[in-house]
């Protein structure tokens, strides 16, 4: 069934969607992520213009991770005081995300810097995963594992303005949840992804928050940062294209649903890996595309009057 | 201007010539983007009507164009630096149309002269135009091929020599597929007669595309309200959200 979208204006398979949808919604379910780092590569790919595909993958991060958070919130594994920190640095980030896309829409290089984010965050991030999941499964088979301290003291404890997150257990500075923040509010805005990928990392060893308390934490915080980073799409640029995230939504939220419910099965460190994986996949593919010469050097983009 | 150009010289084409005119309709004079849109076929037919017979050399050609709404656009091309592709020269284009379908009953180097051509505009590469070269780029035909190629890829630049039909001098007509990527707005119907190269008498009609029902909403609504739009998004997504969990612990239960 071909459906006309009317923002895009583009006609695509409906059930393409949902589908495309229902994979990514599958995987965020079982890895506990957005999903944005897949999505919006994959609109590209079935040509949906880029903006279109950044702002449209923003508002579908928001639907997942509400999702995400109801059921979270139901283990009580959300530290809102922690969420409302990094929303506060993620707003700002957010707002010089916007700005900054603009700027580089206007030069013809949004492509260029949205795919390097890409390279430089998913490779990072997925080497990091997979070397620790790796050390961890180790360990987990040796019979007497060395026990992890609960407090390492690291450079972050030294920081000023501290602050009290009973439900983390931790009293550190409120500077680096802000900067952590910051930065996850920049790439949402850049890369239409809500930043889990960064941010889960960032809040387990960089601030050394507990583990049950990370995903629901980053998820709250995600809600909000893509419905801002959404609503700027569309008031600064309308390309946000509410038929096709209809579409992807309504796939998005099954799958979660179905997601979690495998990834209950599988143990942490194999859902770790596989993330990893799957993380270097798309990094893989994505920095080919710029090492490889491209079939078609020209492009055409809109333009304006001199 | 164009149009006034076209008057002028159809006042001075010569009198043999206006003795061939075009009487032509259209299948539909406006296409509506529904939801379930998947492009549109319009079929452009006519007769020659004349007062003397027909000469019989040099033979009756037509010519038929169809034309979306021009726009502004920019050809980027890649270059290799430091390792990886990115975009580096730049050629403004001043406007160049959304769509442009090129539907003749011959080859169109033998039905039309070059010097008709750059009167009416009519190949696809004397539809667009050029301007605002930035300095760093020499070759800018190679940007106008550049673009006339991607284009016709993807099925907005057609050039169908051969598929209008004439029969007995007489009759003709074209069957013209608009493909489901339209864009709004007036398309611009043309219908050349040419003989032995010469355009002996041009028509011109226009066909209205807009979005209709749902599309139509949806699309103004982001334009004039984009705040109220942008929540309403956000309204669906927070909808869905909870929706879907709340279904899924139901149906556990």
């Amino acid at each position: 069934m071909q459906l006309y979208l009317p923002i895009a204006e583009v006609s695509v398979n409906a059930f393409l969607l949902l589908g495309l949808g229902g994979i990514v919604g599958f995987l965020s379910g079982m890895f506990g992520v957005g999903g944005g780092f897949l999505i919006t590569p994959l609109l590209f790919f079935i040509g949906i213009p880029p903006a279109v595909a950044v702002a449209t993958g923003a508002n579908q991060v928001v639907a997942s991770s509400v999702s995400g958070v109801l059921a979270q919130m139901k283990r009580k594994a959300v530290d809102f005081r922690m969420g409302g920190v990094l929303l506060a640095g993620g707003m700002l980030g957010s707002g010089l995300g916007i700005w900054v896309f603009a700027l580089l829409t206007a030069a013809g290089q949004v492509d260029l810097f949205v795919q390097l984010a890409y390279v430089l965050f998913l490779g990072l991030v997925g080497a990091l995963m997979l070397q620790e999941s790796l050390r961890s499964l180790r360990r987990a088979n040796r019979a007497n594992a060395p026990i992890r301290r609960s407090h390492v003291h690291l450079w972050v404890h030294k920081l000023p303005l501290k602050m009290k997150f009973r439900a983390s257990g931790l009293y550190i500075s409120v500077l680096p949840p802000m900067m952590v923040g910051a930065l996850v509010g920049f790439l949402a805005a850049i890369m239409g992804v809500g930043g889990g990928f960064i941010m889960v990392p960032a809040m387990i060893y960089l601030l050394g928050m507990p583990t049950k308390v990370v995903i629901g934490t980053s998820l709250f915080q995600i809600i909000f940062v893509t419905a801002f980073t959404t609503l700027m799409h569309a008031v600064t640029s309308q390309t946000v294209d509410m038929v096709l995230a209809l579409l992807l939504i309504l796939g998005g939220v099954i799958g979660a649903q179905m997601g979690a419910r495998v990834g209950v099965r599988l143990k942490a460190e194999q859902l770790r890996i596989l993330l990893a994986l799957l993380v270097l996949a798309v990094c893989g593919k994505i920095a080919l595309d710029l090492l490889l010469r491209p079939s078609e050097l020209y492009s055409v983009g809109p333009g304006v009057l001199p | 201007m164009i149009r006034a150009a076209l008057a002028l010289w159809l006042l001075t084409v010569p009198a043999m010539a206006q003795e061939e005119r075009i009487v032509a309709g259209l299948s539909q004079t406006s296409v509506a983007i529904t939801a379930d849109f998947s492009g549109s076929e319009i079929l452009i037919y006519g007769a020659v009507k004349r007062e003397a017979a027909a000469p019989d050399e040099p033979k009756l050609e037509v010519i038929v164009t169809v034309e979306g709404p021009s726009t502004p656009l920019v050809v980027r091309k890649k270059e290799r630096r430091a390792g990886i592709w990115v975009n580096a020269e730049a050629v403004n284009i001043s406007r160049a149309p959304s769509f442009y379908a090129i539907h003749t009953t011959g080859p169109l180097d033998d039905i039309l002269s070059n010097t008709e051509n750059l009167r009416q505009r009519i190949t696809i590469a004397s539809a667009v135009r050029a301007v605002g070269i930035s300095d760093d780029a020499e070759e800018a035909p190679s940007f106008l091929d550049a673009l006339l190629r991607i284009r016709a890829a993807e099925g907005r630049y057609i050039l169908n020599e051969g598929q209008v039909t004439l029969s007995e001098d007489t009759l003709f007509r074209a069957d013209v597929e608009l493909p489901a990527n339209l864009t709004e707005g007036d398309y611009r119907v043309r219908i050349f007669l040419t003989r032995g190269g010469m355009v002996v008498d041009a028509l011109e009609r226009s066909i209205g595309v807009q979005k209709t029902g749902m599309e139509r909403l949806i699309f103004t609504m982001a334009q004039d309200k984009p705040l109220l739009y942008g929540l309403l998004s956000l309204l669906l997504a927070v909808g869905a959200g909870w929706g879907a969990s709340t279904a899924f612990r139901l149906v556990r239960l």
